[in-house]
């Protein structure tokens, strides 16, 4: 099909494009295969991360040397099971993974307040924040790749289907042309079952 | 020959395999000369039917002309004639054969004890769909084999094309039966969740049928626009309430009939819906997603018919059956019994009643199967239907 745009498109100029919308869901936009995928998988990954913040908050706020930020890290577990439920159940996951990336900030800020004194275990939180840096780089990657997926068909040239009735004159005329046609009683069911209409017809 | 073969989930290559060559008597060999990709192909692309094996042929909706008959074909099939292939392998002799119920044929099934297994009886043998139905090989190929092909074909009339007649093959007949079971009336509102292929050929089928007001339910715009010119007033249910709509169209009563033409890979609107059904098929908790039959039973008048095409495999979650048995409402599905129908409806195209092929928008060679399955299934350029030339 060709790529080419209508004419309203090319008279459009590219100062008046609208900003990409991170926040806002479009159930016309239409990624490509890559950043679907990945964005199924990020919600994989939400529900998986989430499930084990919820059953093992306390010994990863232990593994930080945050023993007390615990049920921080139950709640930051329901939020994750929603914003994977979110971004796997949406037509359009872009505010979901929008979601994820200001859950991502939170997260960081939280392990941030690791590497104050006096503790003991500031390695492995340094570890945790390079992971959390790494996953916020691919929420961004993933949010601006879906930002940016075309709106079809509004942005591409369509084919036109609005003749492609099937019948030799309109529909209106063709209503009720088959109804010489007449159903085998034992797959409409008995006659006494069917409407009253019909059967006093 | 080249056939588009199953190697995987979301895996199909156009590989050259060996030549069909008659097993029995009743076979024929077929020379393909147009087939399709059937929305139930894309269940077995992804993967959600099981019972598919690495090598099997895909294709159930295909025509061609006779090359070889086998010597209990008779005077049935002659070499050289044009016959479109029902997706339903049918003996014609079995007790369900001679009833007309031939989707459900005894003994055209060569794995029956694996669907004796999953649903207690055996069903038909089909071409090019799991093991579960005889693993037999499908039509998307040069050469298919067809078993009990006396009875298993459908003859095409002189003077019709071949892109007029192949869907008589499958979604044509189950666009219709899907019709002709919901009993339409003359006051009837008919409600039709899914303008897919199925959808608009039962689109079709309820206008000709006399349905006062015939409704169609999607978000495909382009899928819409043709539901549109087919005579069905469309609904699309990312943007708008499928319930209040419905309401609306029939004084808060709700459609008398609801037809299913979306099956077991259903995308709920409603994103907790979604997700819950997504989550349990992936842990295999279930294995179809129900949100079209969860909102056709919520949305259908009381006393109103439930009619089923759409394709389910398996096993389904939330089946709100307070509301189905308390509205007493009926439920009639299956797969087609193709050949029951296929007389009539040969009629009708010859009679230029109604053209089938106004479904086609992308026509292919073989060998761009494999691109063409991923076009359809990700609804790309407007793909609605896709024909292949062998």
């Amino acid at each position: 099909m060709s790529e080419s745009t209508s004419p309203r498109d090319r008279s459009c100029p590219r100062a008046q494009m609208p900003l990409p919308n991170y926040l806002g869901a479009d159930s016309r936009r239409r990624p490509d295969p890559g950043t679907r995928v990945l964005a199924q998988g990020l919600g994989w990954f939400s529900i998986g991360l989430g499930l084990t913040e919820l059953a093992y908050g306390g010994a990863i706020a232990r593994w930080l040397g945050m023993p007390r930020a615990a049920p921080v890290i139950h709640a930051y577990g329901v939020r994750e099971l929603l914003q994977g439920a979110g971004i796997l159940g949406s037509s359009d996951p872009t505010p979901w993974i929008s979601a994820r990336i200001a859950g991502d900030a939170l997260d960081i800020a939280t392990v941030l307040s690791g590497l104050e004194d006096p503790n003991p275990r500031k390695h492995n939180v340094l570890l945790a924040l390079g992971a959390l840096i790494g996953v916020t780089a691919v929420d961004v990657i993933c949010a601006q790749s879906l930002a940016k997926a075309p709106l079809e068909p509004s942005q591409k040239v369509r084919q036109d289907y609005r003749r492609r009735s099937g019948f030799r004159q309109r529909a209106e005329v063709m209503r009720g042309a088959a109804r010489d046609f007449t159903p085998p009683p034992d797959v409409i069911g008995p006659e006494a079952m069917r409407p009253w209409r019909s059967a006093k017809a | 020959m080249r056939a588009l073969v199953w190697h995987g989930t979301q895996d199909i290559r156009c590989d050259m395999v060996p030549d069909p060559t008659i097993e029995d008597d009743r076979d024929a060999i077929i020379k393909v000369t147009a087939c399709a990709i059937c929305g139930s192909d894309l269940h077995l692309y992804d993967h959600f039917m099981p019972g598919m094996e690495k090598g099997d042929v895909m294709g159930h909706e295909f025509m061609g002309e006779v090359v070889e008959t086998g010597k209990g074909v008779g005077g049935s099939l002659r070499k050289g004639e044009r016959v479109v292939i029902p997706f339903t392998i049918i003996c014609g002799q079995c007790d369900q054969c001679r009833r007309g119920f031939f989707s459900v044929c005894e003994r055209s099934n060569r794995n029956k004890h694996l669907a004796e297994k999953a649903f207690g009886h055996t069903t038909a043998g089909l071409f090019g769909y799991t093991h579960l139905t005889g693993g037999y090989q499908g039509g998307q190929a040069e050469y298919v084999r067809v078993p009990f092909a006396d009875k298993t074909h459908i003859k095409v009339p002189e003077g019709l094309s071949d892109e007029q007649v192949l869907f008589l093959g499958d979604i044509f007949p189950t666009g219709w039966q899907a019709a002709v079971q919901a009993d339409i009336q003359p006051t009837d509102t008919v409600a039709i969740w899914g303008a897919g292929p199925v959808g608009q050929m039962t689109i079709r089928s309820a206008i000709l049928l006399g349905a006062k007001q015939v409704v169609c339910i999607d978000s495909v715009p382009e899928r819409l626009e043709m539901a549109r010119a087919g005579g069905a007033i469309t609904i699309d249910n990312a943007q708008e309430s499928v319930v209040e709509r419905l309401n609306e169209l029939t004084s808060g009563k709700g459609p008398e009939k609801c037809i299913d033409a979306v099956g077991m890979e259903a995308h709920s609107p409603r994103a907790l819906e979604q997700a819950y059904d997504r989550v349990k098929q992936a842990v295999m908790l279930e294995s179809d997603r129900a949100n079209v039959l969860r909102e056709m039973i919520y949305v259908c008048r009381p006393a109103g018919i439930l009619s089923i095409p759409g394709v389910y495999g398996g096993l389904v979650d939330k089946m709100p059956m307070g509301a189905l048995m308390n509205k007493g409402l009926t439920v009639r599905t299956g797969q087609t019994h193709v050949n029951r129908w296929t007389d009539d409806l040969v009629k009708r195209i010859a009679d230029g009643q109604i053209d089938p092929s106004f479904v086609i928008t992308h026509r292919a060679g073989l060998e761009q199967g494999p691109e063409m399955y991923k076009t359809f299934r990700d609804k790309k350029d407007n793909c609605i239907k896709v024909v292949l030339r062998p």
